[in-house]
């Protein structure tokens, strides 16, 4: 192996590469080549760092220094700057705010410094296309171990003893969940990593399977040996392509060193592993949909039991873990259940990633260990809200988890207390929401995700969920009565008990959620015909302020509609009735003249 | 074979293993309404009206599960009649009765749960998507000349590929197990339901019933039905 006096870390995941950074990258290449750096400066191409928000970054190692937002055009200064004559530059390292000092090392700033990383513990780390930098980063080794030293029951008795929980969203324990498919007797069992991951806003795990594919695979051949299942499937959405081609070179290269195959490690041991990619149906995300999809049927769920535990892939008893609890379980067998253990909180163990999204200033994602408040992940690690506006809620768990409201930001986040406060862990999305957010807006919204994504099998999740948005529609059209809201509250309650599924069963969580902590925001809809946060159109007036107006013309010239009248240094005026609510006229005057009420 | 003991609504019985809770209740003579679920056909859990209340061993809590699919457990507490089961079942006819406004069997179901009029926009469907069609042409007949088409609400029963089905017998069966009559048929024979068979297939008897049509008054021969 060439040895270099400096690596760049050049973040390749899906949000970066959006950001150009394949164009800096060969920028990179072609300027170490100009200054004869070739020797000593390697550029690896890793996976994603997680600080999304300031995309493309790079880490310079050894010396650990972060850049942020890197563009073709800086690219010879920087080269030239730091590689050449060892002065870092400054101006492209990350500030907090403006007129604040950078801050040169990663491990300094407040997006990483409060992360504890164990899924991703090798993000940004190595070259995922690379299995001997997994290797060199102790990849392997668990999977070593046991096929070495280990029984099955061995195995699931640490996993169980580390308290891992399922990550996918239920957080069953994971160690009995093997325990159940090592006990039921078959010739042929398998084992499946659920990567349908379909929340809009979640990216946890297309992250983890890009940037270190082998965890995955390693976590997945150590859960086969403990269940004995000999045949695996990854199950990845086809909108994932850099995730699918990376998984699938990971494989290829475990089947070239003989790590996948017959006879791993020498050991009584095959496995062989499949990618099967999802058409895009969210409700495939859950398991028995999911396994009805590989099987080439409809990707719809049927009743459990039986579990597939017992009856699952074929009839065969299978074992379906997510992307993120596999990637946990290499590290649980080589630092031991006792370590894993010890993080978290009495019920919940371990980390969690999250992918902070909405009303954030530090978009991007992290993995923090359970327990964290909610107040931490997204003052500390996500730099608070943008514009100096007001947090009004955060929805975790994806489109069918819950909104938070600001009195419960220092819940401490594990799978009970999201659930006591209506909220659900979920595969772990976060998305932030200021005070420009209208509650009842967004629970129509995954509302309608929701109805468009129900398989439609039984009736409370194909009917319910479609009654549910009629009566949404009316509130926010401003047809609302406080009768609707009754009848919401009680349809709600039938769908969540009577569905199939989890996808109907959790689907009225926003509703719910929304109806408990900002009950005040319907009422207004209702009773005052009015939307408090200003979004739902039928409910909001654009009016010009003719004391403010200055009749510089502005909004005139951008209202899509021709409905805003008056003379150059007059007040303007809008006419109701042509007016579409767009709101062009309100982002465009300088002078807070346009009201929208 | 291992023998099962359970309480259902207070009353202790012991059934094989595998038994449902559905099928142990009518053992006992209690009856539990269903819509989608047929003796002859695998469960299938999808109306929902059959939800009773379980609980087993020591939980404090019971859970609400469709009786139709859950097979019975060692101990389990069943009850199939509470003001909970009521009301569900009351909501969930509602949505029926929303969608099949037209049924007369959905209007006296949802009469015993006193719901007589729903409180959202009727719609003017008759089938309520219980696969029963679907399921009988696939699991008895073997024809399968229907499934579902789409997902959501655009679900809907179809012949494969929406074009008239070479496979279909019209043998009638998908009509003798709908539960709302949305299946007719003339309607078979003439597209417009959907699901059509060929016009040029010569029409087959029942695989399983063999020498009798399905329904008494149905036609002995099926090439009538076809329009000319």
């Amino acid at each position: 192996m060439k040895t270099c006096r400096t690596h760049l870390l050049l973040c390749a995941g899906t949000g970066c590469v959006s950001n150009g950074a394949f164009e800096v990258m060969r920028s990179l290449e072609e300027e170490i080549k100009r200054h004869n750096l070739t020797e000593e400066v390697s550029i690896v191409a890793t996976g994603c760092n997680g600080f999304c928000e300031r995309g493309p970054t790079m880490v310079v190692q050894p010396d650990g220094i972060f850049y942020q937002r890197l563009t073709v055009d800086k690219v010879p200064h920087l080269v030239e700057e730091h590689f050449l004559k060892g002065r870092p530059v400054k101006e492209l390292m990350y500030t907090e705010a403006k007129g604040r000092p950078p801050v040169p090392r990663m491990n300094d700033i407040e997006f990483f410094r409060h992360q504890v990383l164990i899924a991703l513990r090798n993000r940004g780390r190595i070259d995922p296309e690379k299995i001997d930098e997994y290797i060199a980063n102790d990849g392997y080794a668990g999977l070593a171990r046991i096929l070495k030293e280990m029984s099955p029951e061995e195995v699931i008795s640490q996993i169980k003893k580390s308290g891992l929980r399922g990550r996918g969203g239920a957080g069953f324990p994971t160690g009995m969940k093997w325990e159940f498919a090592r006990r039921s007797a078959a010739d042929l069992k398998y084992i499946v990593c659920n990567a349908d991951e379909g929340d809009p806003g979640a990216f946890m795990d297309r992250s983890i399977l890009e940037a270190d594919p082998h965890s995955v695979l390693e976590g997945m051949l150590i859960g086969a040996y403990a269940i004995g299942a000999s045949r695996g499937f990854i199950y990845i959405r086809e909108e994932y392509p850099l995730a699918v081609e990376r998984i699938k070179r990971a494989i290829r290269a475990a089947e070239e060193y003989g790590l996948l195959g017959e006879r791993i490690f020498g050991a009584a041991f095959d496995f062989s592993l499949r990618v099967v990619r999802g058409a895009g149906a969210f409700v495939c995300g859950e398991e028995t949909a999911l396994m009805a999809s590989i099987e080439g049927k409809m990707g719809r769920p049927r009743p459990r039991p039986p579990f597939p535990a017992e009856s699952g892939l074929w009839g065969c008893p299978t074992n379906i873990n997510n992307v993120e609890t596999w990637s946990n379980v290499p590290v649980i067998i080589l630092r031991g259940a006792d370590w894993y253990s010890s993080i978290g909180t009495p019920s919940s163990k371990g980390t969690k990633v999250f992918s902070v999204v909405g009303k954030v200033e530090n978009t991007g994602l992290v993995e923090v260990p359970m327990g964290i408040t909610l107040r931490k992940i997204i003052f500390d690690i996500g730099g608070g809200i943008p514009g100096g506006k007001r947090f009004k809620a955060v929805q975790t768990g994806g489109p069918s988890g819950g909104c938070i409201p600001e009195n419960k930001l220092d819940l401490e986040v594990d799978y009970e207390q999201l659930a006591e406060a209506g909220a659900i862990m979920g595969s772990g999305g976060l998305i932030v929401m200021d005070e420009d957010t209208c509650m009842v807006d967004l629970a129509r919204y995954f509302l309608a995700f929701l109805e468009d994504e129900s398989c439609g099998k039984c009736v409370p999740c194909r009917e319910g969920l479609q009654r549910m948005h009629e009566i949404l529609d009316d509130i926010t059209e401003g047809r609302g009565t406080m009768d609707h809201l009754v009848l919401l509250e009680r349809l709600a309650n039938t769908v969540k008990k009577a569905s199939l599924c989890a996808l109907g069963s959790t689907a009225p969580n926003p509703v719910l959620t929304t109806l408990r902590y900002f009950r005040d925001e319907y009422e207004s809809h209702i009773n005052e015909g009015r939307c408090p946060a200003g979004v739902c159109k039928a409910l909001i007036r654009f009016s010009i302020d003719p004391e403010a107006c200055t009749g510089c013309t502005a909004c005139r010239k951008v209202c899509p509609t021709d409905c805003i009248a008056g003379e150059r240094k007059q007040p303007h005026k809008i006419d109701p009735d042509r007016c579409i609510k767009c709101g062009a006229c309100h982002e465009v005057c300088k002078f807070n003249a346009v009201r929208k009420t | 074979m291992m023998t099962i003991k359970l309480k259902i609504d207070k009353q202790d019985i012991e059934v094989p293993e595998g038994t449902t809770i559905l099928e142990a209740a009518r053992m006992l003579g209690i009856r539990i309404p269903t819509l989608c679920h047929h003796e002859a056909l695998k469960p299938y859990g999808a109306c929902r009206i059959c939800l009773v209340e379980v609980r087993a061993g020591t939980a404090r809590a019971s859970t609400l599960v469709a009786s139709c699919v859950f097979p019975v457990r060692q101990g389990l507490e069943v009850t199939t009649d509470s003001d909970e089961i009521r009301e569900v079942r009351a909501g969930l006819l509602e949505l029926l009765l929303a969608r099949c406004p037209g049924s007369r069997q959905i209007r006296e179901l949802a009469g015993e749960f006193g719901v007589h009029e729903t409180p959202y926009t009727p719609r003017d469907h008759l089938c309520i998507l219980c696969g029963l069609c679907v399921r009988v042409c696939d699991e008895i007949v073997g024809a399968r000349a229907i499934d579902f088409s789409f997902r959501g609400q655009a679900l809907d029963v179809k012949p494969p590929l929406l074009t008239p089905a070479g496979t279909c017998i019209a043998c009638g069966t998908c009509t003798t197990v709908c539960p709302t009559e949305a299946v007719k048929l003339e309607e078979i024979a003439r597209v417009p339901y959907g699901h059509a068979v060929s016009e040029t297939h010569p029409g087959e008897r029942c695989r399983v019933c063999g020498t009798h049509p399905t329904k008494p008054e149905f036609p002995a021969n099926y090439d009538d039905w076809f329009p000319k």
